[in-house]
């Protein structure tokens, strides 16, 4: 199995150009558990490791935004400057599995394997991040919601890399929370991110639906109920969550079952919104 | 409890494992890592299906395949079919019927772990499938056909106590149920087997708790005479009771045998979780009687325990259930009824506790509702019925062990609770922990009691002796023995107990393997009794003929010396000279089988003397919980263990924190999911472990009474501390939330819908 190092991103898409097929690797954290499984087996393998364009974050001050380079991994964005910029993302960064998976583990890989459970997607989702995807010739900028299609399904095409994503810098309150059965190194059985961006709030959830799911209803309500100091009341909050339950569309499995996870994200958002409020 | 560091590495001192800093940096040898030159790779053929009939298995594709160098199926094993521990009724490989999701049904040899990965995926394999039997309740009833010859049913005990009819003012019920769990030891199942050259015989590199057992089992299947079929211990990376029945070692052996070159087999994480036994899940029934005041009058008890496919030790751990049914408090009275059972569900057999995890969940649960309706607390209730030495069980044994429950009780009350929350809290350190679900505002505290009482060695009859031989050689001593280290310290405990009795410092372990009686299984709480007390009878023997050879030297009679320190000392004259001077140029060898004093089977009626000894500790949970969410973080156990005497109090302390650790996930998370005969969650990715985030701060306390019974006065201690501490924390997390919880683990939904 030829594993080819490509070390910029021109070099990068002109070989997944040249090598159709072949399979990306960044962190390897996803990809590797699949290759021991047998779940997958790739004939040529991309690293991604050595192409500085995906391993870098940068501000962009006068838009308001930070782009996250696709293969930076967590423990960049657990604490420091990036969690500065954007709080929920470190929350969610520092959620995922142990330190080994936050070193190695990126948001390129959580949107290319696109599992609902994907702790950075809820964050990407509330945040309506663009994501940047680049093939030989042309680059894309997809809206996130665009991006993520389905049950591990994305929309990238075969000839494209994801670049990074691009994030409002916060500007308002803003969290992720995640329930698990253990209370480190566990795949979600809900979760939420909330955010207060530019006034208007946003909800996504992760392990209740298909993909991660925003609310529309939950957020049109909210919106009409904010105070004018941007907090919410106990009654308000309480109503908000009792929505965002509704909007869930959990199953059962083995990890949990459906009524707990329609209640556990509605916990989730009735406390994410008053997060950081005195009550 | 204080650890304390002496100059020699002698009883009582905390000496450090040989193989210590090898783990942690990652040198030592497990079986897994084992190679040979010229070596093959084995591999299993599982069934998909929890009951089928195999019409046909064609593995004419599998044999096209370059390096495939043997297949084998039951029509290959030249020996008995079966094995098993206590009835022979496991297939080597199924014939017929697949009786459980992960059967084997053949084996592969091949040049590599692909190879043999392509050539399982080529079998193929036709089945009819058959109704599952997945209900306990099934099989006892006696409604639903049997899926083995040997029936549904694997053992059914009753106890009768005392007065039946007796009753009281207060009367308390409740249905327990105990989830599957699994041991989860980090290394998986492993063996390297070398073909003798004449082609009749075999040895096999294997991790086991129990050679001998495994080279009796071995031979039948192989058709072999046993000294054909010789075992060496690999590495063995963790056991808790999944080593007990044989796994891959008739396999390794035939594969071996048949290719005539070394063959290694090596479970993956997924296939070790069909390729071993689980914990028995079981249901318990309990109706206590008690007084006015909360004593106990009478126990009512039925228990179905899940035996899944095959016997394995089923009816063994129903009888450890059964006759705990009591704990460790003091009544007359009983009728219980205890059955294993037969299912298409995966076997269950050893772990950690062997049955006595069941009973103390219920046992535990019953006395605190015993308290609440006699308006006492969790404390009281446990006091005032504790169990002391000379009072008797319900099956009519007298309790001659060491019983000191109430002091227990009393001094891990003593243990200050943790400091309340704080108004500011890291999240981390709350339930949720790094999902940073909670607030400091939505947690409420709970504290929970469990109180347990545990058999130790093995019962009914059974003489599970040890044997060990000491080679005193000027002035340094080699122990030989086959007992099984599986991570439970023997090879740092013998070493201690030839230094106190000879006065060496020089002492060597030599290979573990089956040149040398049988240890019994490293199971039980057993091995510091009776290995520990092989290794004391052996050193003793030989000290008393290296005073008779000093004696002799110095024309002093033998009976006046003693070892003091590293010198053999006259009591009543001048000599000292060093142990190390004395035996320069003699050789003394001596062999010591320690046996436990005899057992009885139990009657009908579940009377018998059937247990050898009793080992008590109590623990105190305290533990913060999210109502809302239902999670939760068990924040401090605080335990107090009558160990007899700490041997190695460092030893003894990591017993009690990783049994509290292992309690705790069958509390909270550690369960085997199981859908009418599928598992679910054979990874480590959904069958989940506490990991440091939700490990309690542990306070150990030891009661150091020595037992008189036991050569050195220390009890086992491997198993007490998962047992009670489980019911423990289930009972804080019903305090904090003030609702029922009647089984374990709990999930989030147990505690919040
Ligand atoms: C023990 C363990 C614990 C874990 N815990 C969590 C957890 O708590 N939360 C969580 O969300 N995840 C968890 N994961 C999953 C995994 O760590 C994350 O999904 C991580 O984000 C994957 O990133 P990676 O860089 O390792 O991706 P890789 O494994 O390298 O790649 C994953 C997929 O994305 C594709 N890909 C990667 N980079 C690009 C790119 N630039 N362009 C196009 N396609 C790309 C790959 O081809 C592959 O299909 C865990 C995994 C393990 C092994």
């Amino acid at each position: 199995m030829p594993v080819l190092l490509p070390t910029s991103l021109s070099e990068a898409t002109q070989m997944l150009s040249d090598t159709p097929g072949a399979t990306l690797l960044a962190g390897g954290t996803d990809l590797m558990v699949e290759v021991n499984f047998n779940h997958r087996k790739p004939n040529d393998v991309i690293a991604l490791r050595h192409v500085p364009e995906l391993s870098q974050w940068s501000l962009n001050k006068v838009a308001g935004t930070v782009f996250i380079g696709s293969a930076v991994p967590y423990k960049h964005m657990e604490s420091g400057e990036l969690a500065q910029l954007v709080p929920a993302l470190a929350q969610a960064a520092r959620t995922v599995g142990s330190p080994q998976i936050r070193a190695a583990g990126s948001i390129g890989g959580n949107l290319g394997t696109c599992s609902p459970a994907g702790d950075s997607l809820p964050v990407l989702s509330a945040l309506d991040a663009i994501v940047h995807l680049a093939s030989v010739n042309t680059t894309r900028d997809v809206p996130v919601s665009d991006f993520m299609v389905g049950p591990k399904r994305n929309s990238r095409e075969q000839n494209e890399i994801i670049l990074g994503v691009t994030l409002p810098i916060r500007n308002g309150r803003q969290g992720y929370a995640k329930v698990g059965v253990r209370n480190a190194m566990v795949i979600s059985v809900a979760s939420a991110c909330f955010a207060l961006q530019d006034g208007s709030p946003r909800i996504a959830l992760g392990s209740v639906g298909p993909t991660v799911l925003r609310c529309p209803h939950a957020e049109q309500f909210l919106s009409q109920n904010l105070a004018a100091d941007g907090s919410v009341s106990d009654d308000v909050a309480k109503e908000f969550g009792r929505l965002v339950s509704q909007e869930s569309k959990p199953i059962d499995d083995h990890r949990s079952t459906a009524v707990y996870r329609r209640h556990a994200v509605g916990v989730l958002a009735q406390r994410l919104v008053q997060r950081g409020v005195q009550s | 409890m204080t650890i304390t560091k002496t100059r020699r590495d002698v009883l009582g001192n905390s000496a450090l494992r040989p193989d210590g800093a090898a783990k942690v940096r990652g040198d030592f040898s497990f079986t897994s890592d084992l190679n040979a030159e010229n070596m093959l790779w084995g591999a299993t053929l599982r069934s998909p299906h929890a009951h089928a009939r195999i019409i046909s298995i064609d593995y004419s594709e599998a044999w096209k395949i370059t390096g495939v160098e043997t297949i084998i199926t039951a029509d290959d094993v030249p020996g008995l079919p079966t094995y098993g521990l206590i009835s022979q009724d496991q297939p080597v490989f199924a014939r017929d019927i697949v009786r459980y999701m992960g059967e084997p049904i053949a084996a592969v040899a091949a040049d590599h772990p692909e190879t043999c990965r392509r050539a399982l995926a080529a079998i193929k394999v036709e089945y009819e499938l058959l109704p599952v039997l997945s209900e306990p309740e099934d099989a006892i009833s006696g409604t639903v056909p049997a899926i083995h010859p040997d029936g549904n049913l694997i053992r059914h005990q009753r106890i009768v106590a005392g007065d039946v009819s007796a009753t009281g003012p207060i009367v308390v019920e409740g249905t327990y149920d105990i989830g599957m769990q699994d041991q989860a030891f980090l290394g998986t199942e492993a063996a390297l087997g070398f073909p003798d050259h004449d082609g009749h015989g075999v040895e096999v590199h294997v991790a086991t708790q129990w050679l001998h057992e495994d080279q009796k089992q071995m031979a039948a299947c192989l058709g072999l005479p046993e000294n054909r079929v010789r075992l060496v211990l690999g590495g063995v990376g963790g056991a808790f009771g999944a080593r007990e029945d044989i796994s891959l070692q008739v396999h390794t052996a035939l594969l071996a045998l048949r290719t005539k070159r070394p063959v290694k087999m090596q479970y993956g994480r997924e296939e070790s979780f069909f390729g071993h036994v689980h914990r028995h899940p079981a249901k318990v029934w309990m109706r206590h009687h008690a007084d006015q005041n909360g004593k106990l009058i009478k126990i009512e008890a039925r228990f179905v325990f899940d035996g899944g496919a095959y016997a394995s030790t089923s009816s063994a751990v129903l009888i450890n259930g059964v006759t705990h049914t009591q704990g460790p408090y003091v009544c007359h009275n009983a009728i219980v009824d205890g059955y294993a059972v037969r299912t298409n569900n995966p076997p269950c057999g050893a772990m950690r506790g062997f049955g006595v995890v069941q009973a103390c969940f219920a046992h535990e649960g019953q006395m605190d509702k015993i308290a609440a309706a006699a308006g006492i607390d969790p404390v009281t209730v446990r006091l005032i019925n504790a169990m002391k030495t000379g009072d008797t069980l319900i099956t009519g044994q007298t309790v001659e062990s060491v019983a000191p429950v109430e002091r227990l009780i009393r001094e891990t009350n003593e243990i200050p609770l943790p400091a309340p929350l704080p108004d500011v809290v890291d999240e981390l350190h709350l339930p949720g922990g790094s999902g940073i679900t909670s607030e400091r505002k939505h947690i409420r505290r709970g504290i929970g009691w469990g109180v347990s009482i545990k058999n130790i060695m093995y019962s009914e009859g059974f003489d599970d002796y040890s044997t060990a031989r000491c080679t005193l050689k000027d002035g340094a001593v080699t122990l030989k023995f086959a007992t099984s280290e599986v991570g439970q310290g023997f090879v740092t405990l013998a070493p201690q107990i030839a230094r106190s009795v000879l006065g060496v410092d020089d002492v060597v372990c030599d290979t573990i393997d089956t040149n040398i009686g049988s240890a019994g299984s490293t199971s039980a709480s057993r091995q510091t009794w009776m290995s520990g007390g092989a290794v004391d009878g052996a050193c003793r023997l030989v000290r008393e003929r290296l005073f008779e050879h000093v004696g002799a030297k110095y024309g002093v009679d033998p009976i006046r010396l003693i070892i003091d320190d590293t010198d053999i000392v006259d009591t009543v004259g001048t000599l000292r000279v060093s142990v190390h001077e004395a035996t320069q140029g003699v050789t003394i060898s001596e062999e010591f089988e320690h046996h436990h004093r005899p057992t009885e089977d139990l009657d009908e009626n579940g009377q018998g003397n059937c247990h050898v000894a009793f080992a008590f500790v109590a623990h105190r949970a305290v533990v913060d919980v999210d109502p809302e969410l239902g999670l939760v973080k068990v924040v401090q156990i605080a335990t107090t263990q009558d160990v007899g005497k700490a041997l190695n109090p460092l030893s003894v302390l990591g017993q009690i924190e990783g049994g509290i650790a292992q309690g705790l996930g069958l509390a909270v998370m550690e369960e085997i999911i199981v859908e009418n005969g599928r598992v679910r969650n054979p990874s480590f990715t959904d069958y989940l472990l506490p990991t440091a985030l939700d490990a309690p701060v542990v306070v150990a306390r030891l009661v150091e009474e020595p037992d008189p019974q036991a050569p050195l006065g220390a009890k086992g201690v491997g198993e007490p501390p998962c047992i009670s501490v489980t019911p423990a924390i289930v009972a804080a997390i019903r305090d904090a939330i003030g609702k029922d919880i009647p089984r374990c683990p709990v999930r989030p939904q147990d505690i919040c819908l």
